[in-house]
């Protein structure tokens, strides 16, 4: 049994310790899981020719935004044995030391937690209409690229 | 004549000052070409912008525009 039930993978601001520590706990329950992995991503306070970054605004366009989550994460359960595959992104501001993406994979063995994990990460960088704007901490902005 | 709905995002949002607009086919024709191009001359600094576009959500989906069909010019993404 998987968990492919379709739902709302943007959150408003950044995503909280205690949101990722409920989702673990959320999943005791299912004792056919023997492995997890997760990905937080963090705002980094990059300097850029002596100026620092304190946030990043994220946009989307939403709605195809959700569409592509939702084809990443089916994808994922093709490709590997998951029982659970949860996916979190911010929209707007967050910033720098907080956490703006949380991926996390629950199979019965680690080998399927641990490439799921990445995948969906990867495939979330390179395939989901999200915009990052930078801000300074004197108010400027540059334009994040993913790399 | 028939209308497209234009979206911008990100940097490009910022260099058009909007996020949507309607252009009609009597103004650009029903080509996604003419309509790159004229986005870019109506906008100056959009054509700088390394970008994709989705029709109706999704990444190069055609060339010939309808009536009523979505048009997102997006940026780079920088999700994560």
């Amino acid at each position: 049994m998987s968990d492919k039930k379709r739902k709302k993978t943007f959150v408003q601001g950044p995503i909280s310790p205690e949101k990722i520590a409920n989702s673990i706990a959320n999943h005791q329950s299912k004792t056919n899981i023997g492995a997890h992995d997760i990905f937080l991503g963090q705002v980094r306070a990059d300097q850029v020719d002596g100026k620092i970054v304190g946030a990043i605004e994220y946009t989307a366009y939403e709605e195809m935004a959700e569409e592509a989550f939702h084809e990443i994460r089916e994808s994922a359960f093709e490709k590997f044995n998951l029982t659970c595959a949860h996916i979190y992104h911010s929209l707007g501001t967050v910033k720098a030391g907080e956490l703006c993406l949380f991926v996390f994979t629950s199979s019965p063995h680690r080998n399927d937690a641990f490439e799921a994990c990445r995948y969906l990460v990867e495939e979330v960088k390179s395939k989901v209409p999200v915009f990052g704007k930078e801000i300074f901490e004197d108010e400027t902005h540059q334009w994040k690229v993913n790399k | 004549m028939g209308f497209v709905s234009v979206k911008y995002f990100g940097m490009i949002a910022e260099k058009t000052g909007k996020e949507i607009e309607q252009i009609s086919f009597e103004e650009v024709g029903n080509h996604l070409t003419d309509l790159k191009t004229y986005c870019e001359k109506s906008y100056p600094g959009m054509g700088d912008i390394k970008y994709q576009i989705a029709i109706n959500k999704c990444l190069g989906s055609k060339e010939v525009l309808q009536e009523g069909d979505e048009v997102a010019f997006l940026p780079p993404f920088a999700g994560g």
